[in-house]
């Protein structure tokens, strides 16, 4: 009997002792949540179906909280959960920019220079598995065996000449794709931008000479003539700053390996 | 005391694997596997738990279990401090070493449940190990589920893109690819060492 309440006696103590300990714990450790980020998290289904494409439905509140994520994305909440999210970042559910995909590789049969044929599975995550993460010398290319065609659900992503290519009418911009290359290559980008690098690559331009002829080499020229000052070369490689972009065009005209693209 | 230590870690690692040959961690061996990335991050959070758990359970069995004879509320009371510990540490993690958070965040409340983090402190009370012992014990033994877990998942990846019959599609195949792997790690106990 008395063992009994000995047990008893300390598993209650010392669940006391940690509980006591962990809600002091908690109030030391308590980190500051954005109070729109704990708003934001009540608006979604809380499923961490990672629909949005984000960790999960705190990473989704997080994003949206800081303004970078549009407030529609979560698809488990509906037009209904949006339009609350919206109400409390105070924008429009309706005014989010639409998105489309984009694939910054200009590395085309021919112009792209391949390391060895592959031939094993149709899968360019099964084709990193072989020597150095891709078939390509340029280790930016794009594999081009349909990883993100066969991810869309929506027909907007084909292969042509051994790149990805978005159809820009189709595409829903749900980012499928985004998930599905395994070289992190297509991005999406506002359905307004026309002007974009159709190029990854951060090697240095000798570099980039040999491995693709359609590859940026940073020569800076765009940078210097950009009407707009949006573009800037970083890393060898140009980035247009879509919120200064004025879509004139101009950065397409003069660059000299023509990988600056204008989208219909 | 230096090579029962190295013997230990021998031990945990190769000849008596948490996962190959004790069989305890098997539902994060199969569910957290299928990318290499996922599996350290898991690897890494059991090692961290498992040496952390080692340490106080160890001083919460020696002076206040067997101090007060109550030996037989060990499982209870390891599953109690191992549970706390997890939530203190995911609390911890979250405000100081917020980058380490986001890569083990998952997976740290996964391994309260994880059977290999309560047999590692249950084995210590069996094996009568001190305090040192009882947390090299943990740390290597979370190293070998490293070890078998990252092993596993590479060879899951691979194992996505060769050909096998369709009716080993899925589950059978990770389990055909899993007993190998136990196979092959049979081999250590050849030279297993008395502790």
């Amino acid at each position: 009997m008395e063992y009994v309440l000995y047990a008893v006696i300390v598993l209650g103590v010392m669940g006391a002792i940690f509980g006591a300990i962990l809600a002091i714990a908690s109030k030391i450790f308590y980190v500051e949540v954005d109070p729109k980020q704990a708003a934001v998290r009540e608006c979604l289904a809380g499923a961490n179906c990672g629909g949005c494409g984000f960790a999960g439905c705190d990473g989704y509140a997080a994003a949206v909280a800081k303004g970078e994520a549009p407030v529609n994305k979560c698809v488990a909440a509906g037009a209904e959960g949006a339009a609350k999210i919206a109400e409390i970042m105070g924008v429009s559910a309706g005014d989010a920019v639409k998105m489309v995909a984009f694939v910054p590789c200009s590395g085309v049969e021919g112009k792209a220079v391949k390391r060895f044929n592959y031939k094993g599975p149709q899968n360019c995550q099964a084709a990193m598995l072989f020597g150095g993460k891709s078939n390509m010398d340029c280790r930016f290319a794009c594999i081009g065996l349909g990883n993100c065609a066969n991810a869309c659900q929506f027909g907007a992503m084909k292969i042509v000449d051994g790149v990805a290519k978005v159809d820009r009418e189709q595409c829903v911009g749900c980012g499928a794709c985004v998930n599905a290359c395994p070289k992190k290559l297509v991005k999406l980008i506002p359905y307004d931008q026309h002007v974009m690098p159709a190029c990854s690559s951060c090697d240095k331009g000798a570099v980039v000479m040999k491995a693709c002829d359609a590859g940026c080499i940073g020569c800076m020229k765009c940078q210097k003539e950009c009407p707009a000052d949006a573009i800037v070369v970083e890393n060898n490689l140009a980035k247009i700053n879509v919120s200064k972009c004025v879509q004139c065009g101009h950065c397409a005209d003069i660059c000299p390996r023509k990988i600056i693209k204008v989208l219909n | 005391m230096l090579s029962s230590i190295i013997t230990i870690s021998l031990g945990a690692i190769l000849i008596n694997n948490f996962i190959f040959s004790q069989f305890l961690g098997c539902c994060p061996f199969l569910g957290c596997s299928s990318k290499v990335d996922t599996a350290i991050g898991m690897g890494l959070a059991v090692t961290f738990v498992m040496g952390l758990a080692s340490a106080i359970c160890y001083v919460v069995n020696e002076y206040i279990l067997v101090a007060l004879h109550l030996e037989f509320l060990q499982t209870l009371a390891f599953i109690l401090v191992i549970a706390a510990l997890v939530q203190f540490v995911e609390m911890f993690l979250k405000k100081s070493i917020p980058s380490l958070y986001s890569a083990l965040g998952i997976y740290l409340p996964l391994i309260t449940t994880n059977c290999a983090v309560l047999g590692v402190v249950l084995l210590n009370v069996q094996n009568q190990y001190n305090f040192l012992q009882s947390t090299v014990y943990g740390i290597t033994g979370g190293l070998g589920f490293m070890l078998a877990i990252v092993l596993f998942a590479s060879v899951r990846e691979r194992v996505q893109f060769s050909e096998y019959p369709e009716s080993f599609e899925g589950f059978p195949i990770c389990l055909v690819t899993a007993s190998l792997l136990a196979l092959a790690f049979m081999g250590f106990s050849g030279m297993s060492i008395p502790v």
